[in-house]
């Protein structure tokens, strides 16, 4: 494997699974050219003039669809952790004695470690996705075929509208659908809220199959996914456990040093002047986000300030916030929680996004860069501020990237982090894995102290008469060694056997994740 | 051959480690670690371990050890527990660096407005403790630590008074009740500790015996600052005696009650309303403000009930406390909200405060406002809710010039 230097001065390699890769080029560098990926042109008469596309089984319609070896196979988290239909479709793809194939799904969860087996037998090849926890550690241990990609939900967008993914099946599930393929999230048994990670799917793909638990008469409406882009239909009994795909309620960190952490965040949005009528924020779903939400609440009501936009994972804390009046409309990426559900439902200005608004790097612009003030989270910050999101200090894979680089667009992208796990620094000299470079993040808030990019003077100088403690990130750093008794050791890894990369938003590598030496 | 253990394992066990030593007569040490941040710390951890069996002549021996991500003062702590669970009789000790961020002083009539517990066996609250900004950090060797784990909190709150920095908040110690907690403080006198808080006290002669204790160590270890105490009435026979425990030293800066114990030892039961101990509370003001000390009420032990905390707190403060204890950090802030100084109550006390300078300044020996003369108590009254208010945020440092 021949490995370049790219401009962030990280070692990735020419070649990935056989095609040809650009290093990334620096911030903003590269523009491709040239016209976008075209899906195969379909015709309507193909098609059943009764609009009925339902089939069988998910076998049939995946033979219906030509599934051969070495095919791409996507698929989407809107089920999370509670997903069965993947597990079944491989279940499924084994039985029909299909090889290689590339899984692309917009992101895995601990509920697919059943695929290790199909990963181990060569009916998967590699994934292209995100790695989560004993898939990350599978893929780590240098076990998996080819080489995993990780790319964000943007990214992903990007990768197949620019013809670096071609999809050959994508396979949707859907919480409702009519026999005609139009389908939505935000109803049925199995409602998760959204379809949005499944929306280039299923305008790129070549075949497209919805799986439904909920079939409804013509028309299903809204149709999220319109079904004139879908080939089958498929019901099944369950798409899985609804418990599992959104949480009937979220919950709030119980944490004293979180909720320190997110009052820090809530404060210092205040102090920077950033909370101001018809701003706009993102909040995640970890329990430090609700934290930092709720207090940016209080602050807002006491000072009658109203946001213009709140960009979700929503929650039933924002979904308050947009009831009682405290923001306009909540721009949605995914929901969370039931309340996230019923209010995208019900009310108007709870409006669903997708990764091509809120975050593609092939459109005319798009929401991320708009935001006043996002809060993410991370595993590592080094000092020059880059982050690591996908990565732990002992070097194995463990999450995928999210919206995470698309987000670090904001006006103000703030790392609401711990300064330490256990005995785990999170401020390191280095990060293990480059996920997002340092030049887009601006603010890092630990329970220690708020370190300010140095290279925003403007933020520096607006809270420089707050009672907020802003240090250097240096000196968090060196406290934070201190404690754990000295600079962390790095992983021993093969530095010439690369198991994963990682995508910037524009399709360049970025960084790349080796195999973990035991 | 002899087996012993010390510490803790199991899937919830964060930042501790469990350590299993069996003694040999040949073939060194055979050390098996298995730890969560092996690949982070592992080589550290292994040089510790070591560096510890050399300083207590340990010479052949296997040692397992199970690492929950374990910061090095806990890892300490618990090995020489270990050993001298294996050893007993002997009495060195193997201390930690002395952080030097630790060295700050103490002083008698600080502000003791929220006093943090902290369990003496549980080192992963230590870290953070000090950033919520409680004004005392206690390290409880008492009521919080298991009757076999005693010798373990010892060792953990020693190392932690060494290690941590509980960002100047003030380092106090609740010893265990007599005689053990003269024990304890042979460990912690020597680390900068500023306040004892002595449990269960019913007399002057608890108080004393740990004066003369404290004395005794002091001399020994060449410590020259104060130490004070902070006597904890939890009995009818106590609050009785309150006046007599408030002024046994010249050393107590506080005197506190504990309603746990104290409603249980007069038949009752701790309800909202607190009836039952208003005259245990009020005892206990008058005591100690005869006695020219502080006067610190209980815990609250609802932590989810914050409305609850703060409607206490303020009630305490009409009573005359000027503390409460917490048992939770998040507690800390709503104690320091409900304690801080009304806005009336400020400006008086601006106005008392500007008179004396006034009066000061003209070299007068009396100070009025108008044809009302301020006493000299009134003066000092008037200074600390400046202060206060000033550590609330409710008034600037330089309030005069404005």
């Amino acid at each position: 494997m021949k490995l370049v230097k790219n401009a962030a001065g990280r070692f990735v390699p020419t070649s990935v699974n056989g095609e040809k890769q650009i290093p990334y080029k620096g911030m903003n560098k590269y523009r491709p050219t040239g016209n976008k990926a075209n899906p195969k042109i379909s015709t309507c008469i193909d098609f059943p003039s009764d609009g009925n596309k339902v089939v069988i089984n998910l076998r049939e319609a995946l033979k219906k669809a030509g599934l051969k070896d070495g095919m791409t196979i996507s698929t989407h988290h809107h089920l999370r952790n509670g997903d069965v239909v993947t597990n079944m479709m491989f279940d499924t793809i084994k039985k029909m004695k299909v090889k290689n194939i590339r899984w692309f799904p917009s992101a895995s969860f601990p509920c697919h470690s059943h695929l290790i087996k199909y990963l181990e037998d060569g009916t998967i090849h590699h994934i292209e996705g995100s790695m989560n926890g004993p898939l990350g550690k599978f893929t780590t241990e240098g076990k998996m075929s080819g080489t995993g990609v990780l790319r964000s939900h943007g990214g992903r967008y990007q990768a197949i509208q620019d013809g670096e993914v071609k999809v050959d099946i994508a396979v949707i599930v859907a919480p409702t659908a009519d026999p005609f393929g139009n389908a939505t999230g935000d109803r049925g048994p199995s409602a998760c809220g959204l379809l949005g990670f499944a929306l280039a799917d299923s305008q790129y793909a070549d075949k497209v199959i919805i799986v439904t638990d909920n079939l409804v008469p013509f028309p299903c409406i809204p149709w999220q996914i319109q079904g004139n882009n879908v080939d089958y239909v498929v019901k099944v009994p369950t798409l899985g456990d609804p418990k599992k795909i959104v949480s009937g309620t979220t919950e709030v960190t119980k944490s004293p040093d979180r909720l320190l952490i997110a009052e820090y965040v809530a404060q210092f949005l205040e102090d920077a002047g950033i909370m101001k009528d018809g701003f706009s924020f993102q909040a995640g779903a970890g329990g430090t986000n609700l934290a930092f939400a709720l207090f940016l609440k209080e602050k807002m009501k006491a000072k009658n300030i109203k946001a213009r936009f709140i960009r979700g994972g929503s929650t039933k804390y924002l979904v308050e916030m947009l009831e009682e009046g405290l923001t306009d409309y909540i721009l949605d990426g995914q929901t969370f929680d039931l309340e996230g559900v019923r209010s995208m439902r019900e009310n108007a200005n709870h409006v669903n996004t997708s990764p091509f608004t809120s975050y593609n790097f092939h459109g005319k612009g798009n929401f991320a860069s708009m935001l006043d003030a996002v809060v993410l989270g991370a595993t590592e910050v080094d000092l020059n501020f880059n982050a690591n999101v996908v990565s732990h200090s002992d070097g194995y894979l463990l999450h995928g990237i999210g919206g995470w680089q698309n987000c670090l667009f904001s006006k103000c992208t703030i790392l609401a982090i711990p300064s330490f796990r256990d005995r785990i620094p999170v401020i390191v000299d280095d990060v293990t894995t480059l996920v997002g470079p340092g030049n887009l993040i601006d603010v890092i808030v630990t329970e220690r102290g708020i370190a300010i990019n140095p290279k925003r003077k403007d933020l520096l100088k607006a809270v420089k008469n707050s009672n907020l403690p802003i240090r250097t990130i240096k000196e968090i750093y060196n406290e934070v060694n201190e404690l754990c008794g000295g600079k962390p050791n790095k992983p021993k890894v093969n530095k010439k056997e690369v198991v994963a990369v990682i995508k910037w938003v524009d399709g360049t590598l970025l960084d790349s994740v080796y195999k973990v030496l035991k | 051959m002899k087996t012993v253990s010390a510490g803790k394992r199991g899937d919830k066990v964060r930042s501790d480690c469990y350590i299993e030593i069996t003694k040999k007569t040949s073939g060194g040490i055979k050390l098996k670690l298995q730890s969560k941040v092996q690949t982070m710390y592992g080589t550290q951890i292994e040089d510790q371990i070591f560096e510890m069996c050399r300083f207590f002549a340990l010479r052949h021996a296997d040692i397992i050890i199970e690492d929950f991500g374990a910061l090095p003062f806990t890892i300490a702590a618990r090995f020489e527990l270990a050993i001298k669970r294996l050893e007993p009789s002997l009495t060195c000790e193997f201390l930690p660096d002395f952080n030097q961020a630790n060295n700050y002083k103490t002083t008698k009539d600080r502000f003791r407005r929220s006093r943090l517990y902290l369990p003496g066996n549980e080192p992963k609250f230590y870290p953070n403790a000090g950033l919520h900004k409680p004004d005392g950090i206690i390290l409880d060797l008492e009521d919080s630590v298991a009757p076999t784990e005693k010798d373990a909190a010892q060792l953990i709150v020693r190392n932690a008074l060494r290690s941590i920095n509980f960002y100047n908040s003030e380092r106090m110690v609740r010893i265990n009740q007599l005689p053990k907690g003269l024990e304890d403080l042979k460990y912690i006198l020597p680390q900068n500790v500023h306040v004892i808080l002595i449990p269960k006290v019913e007399n002057a002669e608890q108080v004393q015996q740990v004066e003369a204790e404290v004395e005794i160590l002091k001399k020994k270890h060449k410590i020259k600052n104060d130490i004070f105490f902070m006597p904890i009435i939890e009995s009818a026979k106590g609050v009785m005696k309150a006046f007599e425990i408030a002024t046994a030293s010249k050393y107590n800066c506080a005197l506190t009650i504990g309603l746990e114990d104290y409603t249980a030892d007069i038949g009752t039961q701790r309800t909202t309303e607190e009836k039952e101990s208003f005259m245990a509370r009020s005892t206990i003001v008058a005591a100690a403000k005869a006695a020219g000390i502080q006067a610190i009420d209980t815990v609250f032990s609802d932590v989810n009930d914050m409305d609850g905390l703060r409607k206490s707190t303020e009630e305490v403060k009409s009573l005359g406390f000027e503390g409460k204890g917490c048992i939770h950090p998040r507690q800390v802030k709503a104690v320091h909200e409900a304690l801080a100084p009304t806005e009336i109550e400020i400006e008086k006390a601006k106005k008392i405060v500007i008179a004396f300078d006034e009066a000061k300044s003209k070299g007068l020996g009396v100070v009025s406002i108008g044809s009302k003369m301020i006493d000299a108590p009134v003066v000092k009254r008037a200074e600390n809710t400046i202060k206060l208010a000033i550590k609330n945020n409710l008034l600037q440092t330089d309030w005069k010039s404005n």
